[in-house]
């Protein structure tokens, strides 16, 4: 039996929108212990981790399909509906290139360099605490809702994204340099494999990208 | 004196009373669910309260307040001189019954398949249905009529722009600021003053004098004010228990203020009892009080008689059986659909809908009050309140009204025509 007063309330899609962050978030997560497992060569590990990342992007492709079917036009929502959509798809390539990075590095069995590995693992902790920073914005949207996405709480959140976009300029910093030792190992690695370690720093550069993107996603969606 | 009225008198009355429980039954299963739930839905009461808070103020509500709605559905729609009821009284005794009849059997068939109708809307329905086919276009008061349909538009809208307004005062004062906490703490008193205030102000201007209280308007002003003065200082002493959560985190902060919001809802939640008592009920025993008018002066029609308790006694004893047996449940149904509603979102609702409704019956207009309270809610969904709203609703709303008219009506004509051949 239904009501009319109880038909008025939709399903609001942003606790699921912040389940899908924090699932991305994971994705990203399990990728540096993945790493780890490269650089320590234990492939049998490493190909666990791979289907822990697989299944987590799985879970957030669900729950990315589930918020898109509960939002119809006809849903008054208190953010505008494409702005709601943009951001999903948004979060939702952050967990893909976390995917793309380890089915990558699996699939060809990739050794880091050893003079290269630990640059390389502190130019991926840089993308994570960006992504770290865009779950922490993500996560305050219910408390935006409760005060009406005005004053502090506004305020609280753009200064989230601040500190987000700095994190992204280090990782821009830090990938010139990374891309600079490459250069220099470039003769002494087979061709193929340093222009894979090129993809792969560019990936992990495009993870502190998309939470930036994010970011700014966010921002868009708070103004009216 | 009509030999009918003299005759039947007696059946007359007691078929009345039967047809007005079965409508206060189908107010008290379906209507009273949408006057409460939002309040157990933001989790302020219980169901358990929640059905006491309706038996107390429901009953106050139509005693103290309904007066004026009662009067213009017993003598505000149907002009009794054009009418000529008062050569054959007993045509307004058939019509009377079969809008009640009419009215109920549509409230059970539209409730037990979600259908969104209204009582107001049956009821209304009902009495122009047998009033213009049953004697004729001109029995009816027409600008009467387009006053209450029109205000069936207004109504809600006037909810949702009240609603808008407190919602957007409660975040610049409470919600937006360094310390929420101590904020709504602070202001959640002169909150619960307004509810008081206003609820008594139309009760006291509009409502008494039905029940043979007449006070003049400063007279009017000032007991207001003690009753908003006293329900806040009862508000303050029930806040005091209420203590911020431990911890620094800000969702719990958040929470923290909700639960003194939660107190505020208990004192809407009761002004929506009593707004639904003045308006709905009002409107559901206003055909009884009719037939009863009728049957007690033999055929005389008395202009604003005074309510007698028994049928407020009757209203409210059908209300109490619709929420015993099924209203409790659609609370709970409810209840548990709606979590997305906090306490100060839901505050803004009712007290938005509960003014409205209180001051549509200061007018003496029926009007819907789940209707006023969907408007509440969208007021605050249109102060970026609330997650997601179905506005589907709306046009649902709007559908029921269009077939609820034309249903009522027929129904009704069908039934007066019925009656008339039995009594003759």
């Amino acid at each position: 039996m239904s009501n009319s007063i109880a038909a008025l309330f939709g399903r609001s899609p942003i606790r699921p929108i912040q389940e899908h962050m924090a699932n991305a978030q994971r994705c990203v997560i399990i990728l540096g212990d993945f790493l780890d497992a490269c650089i320590a060569d234990d492939w049998q590990k490493a190909y666990e981790l791979q289907q822990e990342i697989c299944s987590a992007e799985n879970e957030a492709d669900d729950l990315k399909s589930n918020v898109r079917t509960n939002l119809p036009k006809s849903l008054l929502l208190p953010v505008a509906r494409s702005d709601l959509l943009e951001l999903l798809s948004i979060q939702d390539r952050l967990a893909n290139r976390a995917k793309d990075i380890a089915g990558l590095m699996l699939g060809r069995k990739m050794q880091i360099p050893g003079e290269l590995s630990d640059s390389l693992l502190k130019y991926y902790k840089l993308s994570l605490k960006a992504s770290g920073q865009a779950l922490r914005a993500i996560n305050e949207l219910d408390e935006l809702l409760e005060a009406g996405f005005r004053g502090r709480e506004v305020e609280l959140v753009e200064e989230l994204i601040e500190e987000l976009d700095e994190l992204e300029n280090k990782s821009d910093v830090h990938q010139i340099h990374l891309r600079a030792s490459l250069y220099e190992l470039e003769p002494t690695l087979p061709a193929v494999n340093v222009m894979f370690l090129y993809k792969i720093i560019d990936l992990i550069g495009e993870i502190a990208d998309d939470s930036q993107k994010v970011g700014s996603r966010l921002l868009i969606l708070i103004a009216h | 004196m009509s030999e009918i009225i003299s005759e039947y008198g007696m059946i007359f009355l007691a078929m009345a009373c039967v047809f007005g429980f079965f409508m206060a039954w189908g107010v008290g299963a379906n209507d009273v669910a949408n006057a409460m739930g939002t309040s157990v839905g933001a989790g302020a009461i219980t169901i358990k309260q929640a059905i006491l808070i309706a038996m107390i103020f429901e009953f106050a509500g139509a005693y103290l307040a309904g007066g004026e709605v009662t009067s213009t559905i017993r003598s505000g729609i149907i002009d009794i001189e054009k009418a000529g009821f008062t050569d054959s009284p007993e045509l307004l005794v058939y019509g009377m019954l079969s809008s009640l009849l009419a009215a109920g059997i549509w409230l059970l068939v539209a409730s037990s398949r979600g259908w969104p109708v209204s009582t107001t809307h049956s009821i209304i329905g009902a009495i122009v249905g047998f009033a213009v086919v049953g004697i004729s276009v001109d029995a009816v008061v027409w600008p009467q009529i387009w006053r209450i349909i029109a205000s069936w538009v207004v109504s809600p809208m006037v909810s949702g722009f009240v609603a808008f307004c407190i919602f957007r005062s409660v975040q610049k004062l409470v919600l937006d600021t360094d310390d929420p906490f101590a904020n709504a703490k602070k202001y959640v008193p002169f909150y619960i003053f307004l509810v008081g205030f206003v609820i008594a102000m139309v009760t006291l201007v509009k409502g008494l004098r039905y029940v043979g209280l007449d006070l003049s308007y400063n007279e009017s002003i000032l007991i207001a004010i003690g009753i908003g003065l006293l329900m806040s200082f009862l508000g303050v002493f029930m806040l005091r228990s209420i203590k911020e959560l431990p911890s620094r985190n800000k969702a719990s902060h958040f929470a923290s203020v909700e639960r003194v919001f939660g107190v505020l809802m208990i004192f809407t939640a009761c002004s929506m009892a009593f707004a639904h008592g003045s308006n709905d009920v009002a409107n559901a025993i206003g055909p009884l009080a009719a037939v009863n008018g009728m049957v007690q002066s033999g055929g005389e029609f008395l202009e604003q008689s005074r309510l007698p308790v028994w049928i407020l006694l009757l209203g409210g004893g059908g209300i109490v059986a619709g929420l015993a047996t099924w209203g409790y449940r659609v609370i709970a149904t409810i209840g548990r659909n709606i979590t997305e509603l906090t306490p100060s979102r839901g505050f803004a609702a009712e007290l938005a809908a509960a003014t409205t409704v209180v001051l549509a019956t200061g007018t003496g207009i029926p009007v819907s009050t789940t209707h006023c309270l969907v408007g509440g809610v969208l007021g605050v969904g249109m102060a970026r309140g609330i997650g997601a709203l179905n506005l589907g609703v709306v046009g649902r709303i709007f559908l029921s009204w269009v077939v609820t008219l034309p249903v009522g009506a027929v129904l009704s004509i069908l039934l007066f025509f019925l009656f008339k051949g039995i009594f003759g």
